[in-house]
């Protein structure tokens, strides 16, 4: 397991998958992103992002969500 | 007895609850569409059962205002219907688990079950309901299908002895159990899943967005102009008008009755537009002119909203409204204050921070015009041409962001970022579709006719006693110095807080140039919300937020009032 292949969300490409390594954040945000189903361990897949820091659309399951970049830069994924 | 219908946003309480109790509600495809809390009845057998429509979460540690609510209200309710969504069963089952932790009765519906098959899942609902320990029934509540086998099985709701869980701990149960009854098998993308993945891509999910709402405004014209051309206007030229031209020959064409009911003769005739009396003008505005395009509005916004299209376009324009203090997701609030103000503020209710609350509620009550004056507006605006009432839409969004860039500026606290979980597109039931208008078309019936009326007969009252002159001249260095329209338009204005489409109204009676109709809508937009938008700013904003709201309100209104008539 090296660490080149742990990139943040923002760093991902569309429509690229992996396996959510880390969420770094407070107990809120880790605890909101987990109950959303967003949680290390869960396989991720970026569907897209907006220009200019947009949101970040993610799939996990069969759910779609869209969270901010700030937010997306502080999910760490395990790409495949 | 008291049950309560809990689960994640969007998995379909509110149609849920309709099913159940009979009581309409508004239900559409997105997360938060319940901000307040309904109830209603069900009848159990001999007994009558309270229920209510808990708003959505996705956690009973409250981490948002709303999950805050959510939780409060979990405390007095004797029974729990925990609606789960079958799709997204993993996610689901995490709220289901804190649920039976807190040990009250409860029992579980499988919803959206008729989704699930073609999505490739295989639930096996009877083992689901071993390892749970509680009644598990798989429904739909759009089709109504497992509502009776539910209802059947409330009394068998069962509270087994859960025990308390971490949150690892809860997430390893919820995979063990997803494992044991649920199998999916792969399927292909149907083309709705693909539309769905392109609308929110920057390109061509701009394109798509600019494309709905222009569809969406041409929409809107065709099936309004439409109803007005040859349904309401031949309705009232052809048969109402002979009908009131009788009484007003019965009451001798004139007299304080005579201009209550009908008010005045145009050239001998009735005008529905000028007249101005209750049978008149008074059943035109509402009926005739506004009507058709509340129709038209709710009609095009039901769809788009059982579609699933807002929250795409909230991510689209999420960074740019960043820019105005307020995320994405406030575009769904800024639309329904498209149709009415009234619900829109309601709405602002699924954003996270008071500040943001606070922007967009403002935002709305002054640059977002209702359906109602919109209707008034293209009516009488458009009759001059259509580039004025591009003006008057054009200067209304300027104010729109500008004012918005500037309360980013000047408001404190912070936006949160968005987080928001995107349902998926699905065919909105014809039926629904129909219940959602008519509720909605009622709603507005039942807001505008009565004030409008009685309006009508404030108004015919107050120019008997000189009131208006009066008004006039109070209003004649704003109104005449400022605006550069005629000083009597100073009781539009007035008149402009009981409703803004008699306001406009009453402007078309006036026989102002075009500019000056254009300078008397944009004000009448800006200017004071009417009365009930007024009410709920107030209580959705408290005391101090609802005067910061109206100094500003002020403030815009006579500086863009001021700025078009040197303009124009």
């Amino acid at each position: 397991m090296s660490d080149e292949r742990q990139i943040s969300l923002t760093q991902m490409v569309a429509g690229q998958s992996g396996i959510v390594a880390e969420i770094r954040g407070g107990y809120g945000f880790v605890n909101r992103l987990s109950a959303m189903g967003v949680r290390p361990g869960k396989r991720i897949t970026k569907l897209s992002s907006i220009f200019m820091r947009g949101p970040v659309i993610i799939q996990v399951d069969r759910a779609e969500m869209a969270l901010g970049f700030g937010m997306a830069r502080r999910i760490i994924v395990e790409v495949d | 007895m008291k049950i309560l219908l809990v689960g994640n946003p969007n998995v379909g309480k509110s149609v849920f609850f309709s099913r159940l109790t009979g009581v309409r509600v508004i239900a559409s495809n997105y997360p938060g569409t319940t901000v307040e809390f309904t109830k209603g009845y069900l009848k159990l057998g001999e007994d009558k059962a309270e229920v209510i429509d808990v708003p959505g979460t996705y956690t009973l540690d409250p981490t948002s205002k709303a999950e805050q609510v959510a939780t409060e209200m979990l405390q007095d309710g004797d029974l729990v219907i925990n609606v789960v969504d079958a799709t997204n069963l993993e996610r689901n089952l995490f709220l289901t688990l804190q649920l039976l932790e807190r040990r009250s009765p409860m029992v579980v519906a499988l919803n959206m079950w008729d989704d699930t098959a073609h999505r490739g899942i295989h639930i096996d609902a009877k083992e689901l309901e071993e390892l749970l320990g509680v009644p598990v029934v798989p429904t739909v509540a759009v089709t109504g299908e497992g509502m009776k086998e539910l209802v059947n099985r409330i009394p068998e709701a069962a509270s087994p002895s859960a025990p308390i869980q971490t949150h690892d701990e809860r997430w390893a149960t919820v995979g063990r159990v997803v494992e044991q009854v649920q199998t999916v098998t792969h399927r292909h993308h149907t083309w709705l899943e693909y539309f769905s993945d392109a609308s929110v891509k920057p390109f061509p999910g701009m394109l798509i967005a600019a494309l709905v709402l222009f569809a969406s405004f041409v929409i809107i014209r065709f099936i309004g102009e439409s109803l007005i051309g040859y349904v309401f206007e031949p309705l009232f030229e052809n048969y109402w008008a002979p009908v009131v031209m009788r009484l007003s020959d019965a009451l001798g064409s004139s007299g304080f009755l005579h201009d209550v009911l009908v008010g005045q003769l145009i050239e001998g005739e009735i005008d529905f537009g000028q007249s101005f009396g209750i049978l008149t003008t008074g059943l035109f505005i509402p009926f005739g002119a506004v009507l058709p395009y509340v129709v038209a509005f709710y009609l095009v916004l039901g769809f788009l909203e059982d579609f699933g299209y807002l929250p795409r376009v909230a991510v689209l324009l999420d960074n740019v409204m960043h820019r105005m203090g307020i995320h994405g997701y406030a575009i769904i609030p800024t639309l329904l204050g498209l149709g009415c103000n009234v619900p829109g503020i309601l709405a602002t209710r699924i954003l996270e921070s008071r500040r943001e609350r606070f922007i967009v509620a403002t935002l709305i009550s002054i640059g977002v015009p209702c359906a109602a004056l919109q209707a008034m507006v293209i009516g009488l605006v458009g009759g001059e041409g259509l580039q004025y009432v591009v003006m008057v839409y054009g200067t209304l969004f300027v104010v729109w962001v500008a004012l918005g860039l500037v309360l980013n500026l000047t408001v404190k606290g912070f936006t949160p970022e968005l987080l928001i979980e995107i349902p998926p597109y699905r065919w909105p039931p014809l039926r629904t579709l129909a219940s959602k208008l008519w509720m909605r078309i009622l709603g507005f019936l039942r807001e505008a006719v009565p004030i409008v009326l009685l309006g009508i007969l404030a108004i015919t009252i107050l120019y008997a006693l000189n009131v208006f002159d009066y008004i006039a001249d109070l209003a004649a260095p704003v109104v005449s110095g400022l605006f550069g329209l005629p000083s009597a338009a100073g009781a539009a204005l007035v008149i402009g807080f009981l409703r803004k489409d008699m306001a406009v109204g009453m402007l078309g009676t006036l026989g102002l140039t075009a500019n000056q109709l254009v300078i008397g809508s944009v004000v009448l937009a800006m200017f004071f919300p009417c009365i009930a938008s007024f009410v709920v700013l107030g209580r959705e904003l408290g005391f101090r937020g609802l005067l910061g709201a109206t100094a500003i309100m002020l403030v815009a209104s006579l500086g863009v009032g001021g700025l078009l008539n040197l303009i124009l």
